[in-house]
């Protein structure tokens, strides 16, 4: 226990005191998140958007032909119609089969589309339902943390590792009474507490002026983040288990990594992509954590509804490292 | 004397190259042991052989008579020739770091003392000089009291004052009744430091002995170097012609200078000296800088 201590703490102050790799892991996804929230909070908020479901032959020369009001047509599931306006991606939907027309009541467009509307609309039910706004960047952030998690994860136990194959710390740790596995459990530990703690702090200090929607409950999301450090840690281990060369390594890396953040739906859902697309995103660990993230911060899931995702982050954890265990060697 | 550490039949291939080819040696306990030979001869693959960190293809390491295992860990002290330190600590924390390593540590002062690091204590692994870091090197080696201590070529790129320095500090671990397996090119700090001399190449042992002993085995009395100045014909006792040199190993000296005058050659360029491990390393090994 000493020895697996010593070990955590001189790889903990090893990243600690490296100023720039240590300040990259935490500006990094600061910067994304700001810049991001600011790139697309300017949008056309003058504009109102309205939702029509069936056919609309009741309102000609209606307010609905003023220039300020766009207008969508549904034909899918009227539940998802109603899930975009409670996330203020449309601001109004006027139902011609149930005539009905349904308002968000935490939208600052309801009180005017409601005067707008209120002699066209007089044959109509007003329905209101509520909802907090989900901005893109509330959408994003999961998808950003969990994006730094995995270059630090990777680089942090994979790269590392491979670094000290090469430079020989690995063989001088050979040469003393230590066991394999005390020293790169020690690695992951020390990564492991690096990457939780550095999540938890970007989150929450971008949260403090972006003011993130959470439903679900927090607990669940670090629980979350917790199973998706341990699969990603596992995955870098891979890559650390036998290379020799830091340029192959770096390189397997990114050719792991550039896909996993343009397929596992950190910028863009994967929603409407070609399904062996969404399929082949299924095999990254990240793909499953910002499911799962964005589930319990935007839709308020659970811990059932997560389930899946736990189990496939357990499973990826397991394998990978069963797999780097089998190829490990010192040299 | 007991034997400490024994070779039989060490071999070692990397594909088809043989680095080490059918070793055998003993090391008697409390002596200090140079492994010699020019660059490439497989000092290192022996040396790390011997550590325990390379697997021998053939042959058996043996340390007080039982294969070595990972009991054996606990009891040597290593030093590499080419080891980076982690990075970002302290050389304090990095001593700290060996010590929790082991059973049974020497004391963080008693390594300070011995290695002589108490000016640089506090300071960065990385900003240590090559001297620094040999003897800080040197402390990790020592942390678990070894009762053998392997050195691998340590002085290797040192200036000659650190070197020296250097010397000191194996002189004050030998003087611990430690047992010391050095390897090294430079055949002064051998003959300096070592009471048994093996010296290798092509991965085949050539000489084994005591530096003395072996001296007087190879070599007679004094070496006489003169320009032959194109007198090849010249026959001369014990005379050898090298290159422009007309060289003469001789145990009577005055006769050698007599005949030497009596041929009429040309004294200007005439050398005489005592041979040392320098030219018997040369003589066995036909290089010293191979690379």
């Amino acid at each position: 226990m000493k020895k697996f201590t010593a070990l955590v703490y001189a790889r903990t102050m090893e990243f600690v005191r490296d100023k720039g790799t240590f300040f990259w892991n935490l500006l990094f996804p600061v910067v994304l998140v700001v810049g991001f929230s600011f790139a697309f909070s300017g949008n056309d908020e003058t504009m109102f958007k309205v939702g029509i479901v069936g056919n609309n032959t009741q309102l000609e020369d209606s307010f609905l032909d003023l220039k300020a009001i766009e207008l969508i047509e549904y034909d899918e599931n009227p539940a998802l119609v109603l899930e975009k306006l409670r996330r203020h991606q449309i601001d109004m939907i006027i139902d011609f089969k149930k005539q009905s027309y349904y308002l968000n009541s935490e939208s600052s467009s309801t009180e005017v589309l409601r005067s707008l509307g209120r002699s066209d609309l007089q044959n109509f039910n007003e329905q209101e339902i509520s909802g907090e706004a989900i901005r893109y960047v509330d959408w994003l952030v999961p998808g950003i943390i969990g994006m730094n998690m995995l270059f630090s994860c990777m680089f942090g136990v994979g790269f590392v590792i491979v670094r000290y194959r090469k430079n020989g710390v690995l063989k001088r740790m050979k040469a003393t009474p230590v066991s394999p596995f005390t020293f790169i459990t020690a690695q992951m530990v020390s990564r492991f507490v690096i990457v939780l703690l550095t999540s938890i702090l970007v989150f929450a200090g971008t949260n403090l002026f972006l003011h993130f929607v959470v439903n679900g409950s927090y607990l669940l999301l670090i629980l979350l983040t917790i199973m998706a450090i341990l699969s990603m840690i596992s995955l870098g281990l891979i890559f650390a288990a036998r290379l020799k060369s830091e340029e192959l390594a770096s390189g397997l890396m990114n050719l792991i990594t550039f896909p996993m953040m343009i397929f596992s739906g950190v910028f863009f859902s994967l929603e409407g992509t070609p399904g062996i697309m969404q399929n082949a995103s299924k095999i990254f660990p990240l793909t499953h954590f910002i499911e799962g993230a964005r589930a319990v911060m935007i839709d308020g899931a659970g811990f059932t509804d997560v389930l899946p995702q736990f189990l496939v982050l357990g499973g990826m954890t397991v394998l990978f490292l069963l797999i780097s265990s089998v190829f490990f060697r010192w040299e | 004397m007991n034997t400490i550490m024994q070779i039989e039949n060490l071999k070692k291939n990397y594909g088809s190259v043989q680095a080490v080819d059918g070793l055998s040696f003993s090391i008697e306990e409390g002596i200090c042991f140079g492994l010699l030979g020019p660059n490439g001869a497989g000092k290192t693959t022996t040396i790390e052989m011997m550590e325990g960190i390379l697997a021998p293809s053939e042959g058996q390491v043996s340390f007080r008579g039982k294969k070595i295992d990972n009991h054996f860990k606990k009891k040597v002290g290593i030093q590499f020739q080419n080891t980076a330190l982690p990075e970002f600590i302290t050389v304090k924390e990095t001593l700290e770091l060996f010590r929790s390593l082991y059973p049974d540590p020497r004391s963080l002062d008693e390594v300070i003392e011995i290695c002589s690091l108490s000016d640089i204590i506090d300071r960065d692994n990385r900003k240590l000089s090559g001297g620094q870091r040999q003897r800080m090197l040197l402390g990790l080696a020592i942390i678990p009291h070894p009762e053998i201590i392997f050195l691998d070529e340590p002085t290797t790129g040192l200036d000659p004052q650190a070197r020296r320095n250097f010397w000191e500090l194996i002189k004050r671990i030998k003087a611990e009744k430690t047992t010391v397996l050095l390897t090294t090119h430079y055949m002064e700090e051998a003959e300096i430091l070592c009471d048994q001399i093996a010296i290798m190449d092509h991965g085949k042992l050539l000489e084994i002995d005591t530096p003395e002993t072996l001296l007087e085995n190879h070599f007679d009395g004094a070496l006489v170097k003169i320009p032959h100045g194109g007198r090849t014909d010249l026959k001369l006792d014990g005379g050898v012609l090298s290159g422009d040199f007309l060289e003469i190993t001789t145990n009577n000296l005055d006769r050698t200078m007599r005949d030497l005058l009596s041929s009429q050659l040309n004294l200007e360029g005439l050398s005489i000296k005592k041979p040392n491990m320098e030219d018997l390393f040369l003589k066995l090994t036909g290089s010293s800088l191979r690379s």
